[in-house]
């Protein structure tokens, strides 16, 4: 028992220190007036000097919303969200910069601050980073060395000013702007996000980052990436957020597009560290995300991996849909909750073509008084001949108060498919905890080594320099919270 | 030294030990027999801190210090070492992440410089080698799907790089070859000296050839009932336990 009482002081203590991004950044902010209505999207896409057709594309996913109503399905509870309450423009007051130089003194070093230098000399060794505060691209790093192997790296709303032939032709391509509630609120008022196009035969020379961060006080936050490989093109790129602590909710309702030609290959991870909440569920991000790939090509892959830690609520299936002869999807997941939070999260792989794979591993560790669920589709259609999927889901239970759900559909209308799925759910074992213990290490570090064990499959996914900080973050989340 | 007085603890309401005495002197390698079900390994688990023992009376003083009142890692970084009598598994922890993640954690508690990878791997190759172990054991997860006795090699292994001043040795040689019996054996004696002590829990004289130890004691219904020199295993060997509780 006494054991016990320990560990919830130390979640306690925890709760209130764990999180370090917290903080607040003092830049002169240019808002758009609160709610939602046509003229707000106007003024939006009127602020970006966007074309006709991008605002009447905007328009026509707002009265698509309007319709809609939000997704009931999901084993999440939140209360309303007044949609008439939120900003749907922030932007620094500065003009844009045209170079690093230029970049807001304090903005560069609120991104030091956070571990993510923009100084291209300063940071991690080839990694390129656009970096999205609030609802701007500030700073894109290393564009000239990628433009000379024709990768263009830049935030969406330059893509459409410098190349709107690419962005008309694949945005909304894969998740159109009447998918769901929150991807036709995306389209209606997606501020900025990265934009990314791999010529054909071109392996990108370096990791591609974006680094988001929310810090203006009630404002949505709707980032779009839209990345395009074209035929034997290749690219790894990665995610990451973080948000200050506050004790009201907000919302991130964000899109990702990623087409896959001929044999091109795209590796997304994230690393998903938005404020999650006090001990008591008090404050937190919406994560409402749609994320979805199109392996259009033969033999095109698509990866997603994530390490999802942040967030009061993750709503998110990062999914693949296999339309080219023997393309590859996969999904690695680290979903985390602790205290208050819930995750409803996992994936959809959509068979459309023969010879079509799919990889599912999903490790979800629920702590505290937080749920935790996995959902995934795997559909096999008709014209799927000789698919595969593999499906393995994990739930780690940490201490008694919490939820571990798996939800997985299966629907097979190719008799030739293969679809294997396996599920498991555990503890941490006392015996495994003392093993340790008795080797010297504290509990705390016990549990963060055991859970890293948990999700060794998945953080193998993740390019070096971040699998180092996706351990750590897991170790920091849950730290003490034994039961 | 250590110096465990009138030690009594219970699971679960049920008392296991019922009084035990016992010193080991420095430098000192003292063997625990017994029957099974006597109690030798709650002894171990007791004095290594494992949760769900309830200690109800008595003392264990460890080179002066309090040892009950300790967490397990703080004895682990005060030199306590227990190698399991069934090792756990550890999936999809590696082991030399896991050694050295200990041997950094009780440097750390003793004030000491932490070991960098490389250091680390280099001492971790030598003992590997010394214990005639396959250099993969460094690269695979802690015990899974070692045989029995890679398991105890695996223990001694952390023994030697964690480098401990008591090692509670819970029968570390059922389930060896001959040949492992040996190196496991050569394990504990190169880590004999005057600042080393260990409790040898086992059931063979076998292991007591190659490991002499200064005494043996037996352990019957949770207390030491007999106490002598090396010549005591022999005896038991020859004789069993029988008539031993009540003596
Ligand atoms: N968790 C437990 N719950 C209930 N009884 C237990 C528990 N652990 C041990 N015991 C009991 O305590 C007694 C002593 O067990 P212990 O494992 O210490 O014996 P041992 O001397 O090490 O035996 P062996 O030679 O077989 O290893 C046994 O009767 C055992 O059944
Ligand atoms: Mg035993």
């Amino acid at each position: 028992m006494a054991a016990i009482t320990e560990t919830r002081e130390t979640i306690d203590r925890l709760a209130e220190s764990g999180y370090q991004y917290g903080f607040e950044t003092a830049i002169d902010m240019d808002f758009a007036p609160k709610g939602l209505n046509e003229d707000i999207v106007r003024l939006i896409s009127a602020k970006k000097q966007e074309p006709e057709w991008l605002l009447e594309w905007r328009l026509k996913a707002y009265r698509a919303w309007l319709t809609m109503a939000d997704p009931a399905w999901a084993r999440i509870m939140h209360p309303r969200i007044d949609y008439q309450d939120l900003h749907y423009y922030a932007a620094p007051r500065a003009p844009a910069p045209k170079s690093l130089d230029e970049v807001d003194p304090a903005l560069l070093e609120m991104y030091e601050k956070l571990g993510i230098p923009l100084n291209e000399r300063a940071s991690l060794a080839g990694v390129a980073v656009d970096a999205v505060f609030d609802s701007v691209s500030v700073a894109t790093t290393f564009r000239d060395s990628l433009a000379q192997v024709g990768v263009i790296f830049c935030s969406i709303s330059e893509a459409v000013r410098e190349h709107p032939e690419l962005v008309r032709k694949y945005l909304g391509s894969v998740v159109p702007a009447g998918d769901n509630y929150y991807a036709a609120l995306n389209s209606a008022v997606f501020s900025d996000g990265s934009f990314v196009y791999i010529p054909k035969g071109v392996r990108c020379p370096m990791e591609l980052s974006t680094y988001f961060r929310i810090n203006a006080r009630n404002t949505g936050q709707f980032e779009r990436t839209l990345i395009i490989a074209e035929a034997g093109a290749s690219v790894s790129y990665l995610e990451g957020c973080t948000a200050p602590m506050r004790d009201e909710n907000q919302l991130h309702a964000a899109v990702v597009e990623l087409v896959a030609h001929d044999e091109a290959s795209i590796k997304y991870s994230t690393v998903q560290n938005w404020y999650p909440g006090d001990a008591d569920g008090k404050g937190g991000i919406y994560n409402f995300v749609t994320k979805r790939g199109a392996c259009r090509g033969a033999k095109s892959k698509i990866s997603w991996t994530q390490v999802e830690t942040g967030s009061a609520i993750t709503w998110k299936y990062p999914s693949c849909i296999l339309q080219g002869e023997g393309s590859s999807g996969s999904f690695y997941s680290v979903a985390l909750t602790n205290h208050r939070q819930q995750a409803d999260t996992g994936t959809k792989m959509i068979h459309l073509a023969p010879n079509t794979t799919s990889t599912i591993v999903s490790k979800g560790i629920s702590a505290g008084h937080s749920n935790n669920t996995y959902r995934g589709l795997v559909r096999i259609m008709p014209k799927a001949r000789n698919a595969r999927n593999f499906t393995q889901c994990d739930s780690l239970l940490i201490g008694d108060q919490c939820g571990a759900h798996t939800v997985p559909y299966i629907e097979c209308r190719n008799q030739s498919a293969k679809v294997e799925h396996e599920a498991t759910t555990s503890k941490i074992a006392d015996d495994q905890l003392f093993y340790c213990r008795s080797r010297g290490l504290s509990e705390e570090d016990s549990v963060g080594l055991l859970v890293n064990g948990f999700c060794r499959e998945v953080l193998k996914e993740l390019p070096m320099e971040f699998a180092v900080e996706a351990q750590k973050l897991l170790a920091v989340s849950l730290e003490g919270s034994v039961g | 030294m250590l110096e465990i007085k009138n030690l009594t603890a219970s699971i679960e309401d049920k008392t296991i030990l019922n009084g035990i005495d016992l010193v080991v002197p420095d430098g000192e390698i003292h063997a625990i027999m017994g029957p099974n079900g006597a109690g030798k390994s709650t002894l171990s688990y007791v004095l290594s801190g494992r949760e769900g023992y309830e200690v109800t009376g008595g003392s264990v003083l460890f080179n002066g210090q309090d040892l009950l009142a300790m967490e397990p890692e703080a004895r682990a970084a005060a030199g306590v070492f227990l190698a399991f009598q069934y090792p756990i598994e550890l999936p999809g922890v590696g082991n030399a992440n896991f050694i050295r993640t200990a041997v950094n954690a009780v440097r750390k508690a003793r004030g000491e410089a932490e070991m960098d990878t490389v250091a680390f791997l280099k001492e971790a190759r030598a003992a590997i080698k010394r214990l005639s172990m396959p250099e993969d054991m460094l690269k695979r997860n802690v015990n899974v799907g070692f045989s029995g006795g890679e398991k105890k090699r695996n223990e001694i292994l952390q023994m030697a790089l964690l480098q401990p001043s008591l090692a509670l040795l819970d029968e570390t040689d059922s389930g060896l070859d001959i040949d492992a019996l040996r190196i496991v054996a050569d394990g504990v004696n190169a880590a004999r000296g005057p600042n080393f002590s260990a409790l040898v829990i086992t059931h063979y004289q076998r292991l007591l050839d190659h490991i002499v130890p200064d005494r043996v004691h037996v352990l019957a219904g949770g207390r030491i009932v007999r106490s002598g020199g090396p010549d005591l295993a022999l005896e038991l060997e020859a004789h069993g336990y029988a008539g031993l509780e009540a003596a």
